[in-house]
């Protein structure tokens, strides 16, 4: 499998780019040095910014195409603790197919489960398993103790090589919110650059990493744009608001904020990170204002499974109820699409 | 001295609230002799659509409720009705440009359907239900259960027991309602949600939208997640397009009435909106 193409920068020059920026080790000190040197967040106007952006009325065709966008970007998860194989067999099915009786609707660009489950999803897969550029589904596997992330690194790690080597092409891994808290950003630092680490495969390809920085925890929007330079600069590939387990999930704000910081090292560095909302995005309504707000924020070459993701489970049927609803002319029913 | 008066624009009653149409528009209601009477909500069909949903996410509890329950509830709402009767009676006589005894006859005959109906809840079951003969140690036993969401289009030519007489008899099998009010005379109607809201009735049970009834009852007869449509009220709209558009997806119909004797409390108003439930049991544990 090809590597995906935001994971493509090597380990070494993802840890020079860090000290080259932090201009020096990414000891605490030096990282608080730098993250407490990024501006502060205005709040308010954060918020008004995110409330313009989602006041925007997509239509007609547009809508259309954003529906079909939003179905494309979908990370179709399933983490609860009553995960069984025979459930995760039926999410395969359905993000391989999620419309029975529309044969246009696309796939969803990957499955999301917990790491003892990715056999079970690859197996279900088959020849669906792949690269979403190619029209086909990733598995991405959540590690590294999720939610809260309460273990020692070495489980972390084993954690994560498990499910690469089962077969896992994207981990969310979730970061030490308890050290990053504390102020213990070098620490930090080291767990996601060794998760990135464990992500290697024996032919030198490397599982794409999505960061959870789980914002519900951090508090305040200075916490969430600190967590997000933190996670770029010690490998993520992916920055990902929240685990679903924590009130409040991914909201528009913070998904915002985020980008602006994959914007801003864009600009910096010519590297492109990706973003990943996830928890709470119910409704087609809310899944258009965030795509409005990446194409507003870091450009409409991020609308692609490589630079932007829904983590979401239950979206995916409502935004199959909006698409019947425009290809039928009528309004669609809890009945015509799949109990998941 | 006179008083200035205060013109009222009412509102719709979707999901235990009451909202403005989506759409922002409203219409102008007359009095019988041609005054202005009051503005109300003109709704589209986003409107019904999000009715549609509070009415689905309804059904389970007050379907699931126990009908002696339903029951109380229903009954209860006669009572509030009967405490609101002067207005009610009031409005009757500006709309509708009757008599007093006219309009006074109105509102007991809607307070006494009313009450009729509720009395049905816990009783319609075995008269509608069943224990069938079978050659066997078991019982066999049909029960009704409610359809599920039930859209009404009110009989259009009164304003109180038109609409009381085909919003009851679905919720006494324990339906959800949609109910799109008489256009000409609505705000009995919305005087009527405003005594539901007040009652223990919970929110989504009954929706009641006002506007045009050729507008929103399309949208309602080709609804996925409606089970079934009462055209009382649709004698004047295309209504034989709109039972074949509820034919797509297999809905129950009621087909429009008309005159005096339109939506007269019976039993099949009731039982229209049940599906039968039928199981087997053990007679005993041998």
């Amino acid at each position: 499998m090809p590597a995906p193409t935001s994971a493509g920068t090597s380990l070494v020059t993802a840890r020079e780019r860090a000290l080259a920026v932090l201009g020096g080790e990414p000891d605490d000190a030096t990282l608080r040095r730098y993250l407490h040197g990024i501006a502060g967040v205005d709040a308010v106007g954060l918020e008004q910014r995110a409330a313009g952006l989602a006041t925007r009325s997509i239509k007609t065709s547009s809508k259309m195409w954003a529906l079909d966008k939003i179905i494309s970007l979908i990370d179709l998860t399933t983490l609860e603790g009553a995960d069984t194989p025979g459930k995760v067999r039926s999410l395969v099915a359905k993000a391989v197919n999620p419309d029975p009786t529309d044969a246009t609707v696309p796939r969803v660009a990957a499955v999301c489960v917990y790491g003892d489950l990715v056999p079970d999803a690859v197996d279900a897969l088959g020849g669906a398993h792949g690269d979403p550029d190619d029209g086909l589904i990733s598995v991405a596997a959540v590690a590294t103790a999720f939610p809260s992330g309460r273990s020692s690194l070495d489980i972390k790690l084993a954690d994560t090589a498990d499910a690469v080597a089962a077969g896992a092409d994207e981990i969310d891994m979730v970061i030490d919110r308890g050290a990053f808290l504390a102020g213990r950003y070098g620490l930090v630092f080291d767990q996601i650059a060794a998760v990135k680490e464990a992500c290697r495969r024996p032919d030198g390809t490397s599982a794409s990493l999505k960061v959870i920085l789980e914002t519900g925890e951090l508090v305040t929007y200075d916490n969430v744009r600190r967590a997000s330079w933190l996670s770029i600069l010690a490998g993520g590939d992916f920055i990902k608001t929240s685990t679903g387990k924590v009130q409040p999930a991914a909201t528009l704000p913070v998904t915002l904020l985020m980008l602006e910081v994959v914007r801003d090292w864009h600009l910096m560095t010519g590297h492109r990170i990706g973003v990943k909302p996830a928890g709470g995005i119910r409704a087609s309504k809310d899944a258009i204002r965030y795509l409005v707000t990446v194409a507003e924020t870091a450009g409409e070459q991020w609308l692609q499974p490589h630079l932007f993701r829904f983590g979401a489970s239950s979206l995916l049927n409502d935004v199959l109820l909006q698409r019947q609803k425009m290809t039928t002319g009528h309004y669609s029913g809890a009945d015509y699409v799949t109990i998941d | 001295m006179s008083r200035l008066a205060v013109p009222k624009t009412y509102k719709l009653f979707i999901n235990g609230a009451f909202p403005r149409s989506e759409s922002g528009r409203t219409y102008e209601v007359m009095k019988a002799d041609g005054g202005f009477l009051a503005n109300v909500a003109k709704a589209s069909r986003k409107d019904a659509r999000d009715a549609i949903v509070a009415a689905r996410g309804a059904v389970g509890g007050w379907g699931g409720a126990t009908a002696y329950n339903r029951g109380q509830v229903l009954y209860r709402i006669a009572e509030l009705l009967e405490g609101r009767r002067a207005q009610f009676v009031a409005a009757i006589e500006d709309a509708e440009g009757v008599s007093r005894a006219a309009a006074s006859a109105q509102v007991d005959e809607s307070i006494d359907r009313w009450v009729w109906y509720a009395g049905w809840t816990d009783k319609f079951a075995q008269v509608a239900g069943n224990a069938n003969p079978v050659a066997g140690p078991y019982f066999n036993i049909s029960v009704p259960e409610p359809t599920g969401v039930v859209a009404i289009i009110a009989p259009q030519d009164s304003s109180l027991v038109g609409i009381v007489s085909a919003m009851a008899p679905p919720l006494v099998a324990g339906n959800s309602v949609v109910v799109v009010a008489s256009e000409r005379y609505p705000l009995s109607a919305i005087s009527l949600a405003e005594v539901l809201a007040t009652s223990d009735v919970p929110k989504g049970v009954v929706n009641v939208l006002t506007g045009s009834p050729a507008e929103i009852a399309p949208w309602l007869a080709s609804h996925s997640d409606v089970n079934a449509i009462d055209l009382v009220g649709a004698g004047d709209l295309d209504w034989i397009g709109l039972e074949i558009d509820a034919a797509d997806t297999l809905k129950r119909v009621l087909r429009p009435e008309s005159g005096a004797d339109a939506a007269a409390p019976s039993l099949g108003r009731i039982s229209a909106f049940t599906e039968t439930k039928t199981v087997w049991h053990t007679k005993s544990l041998l």
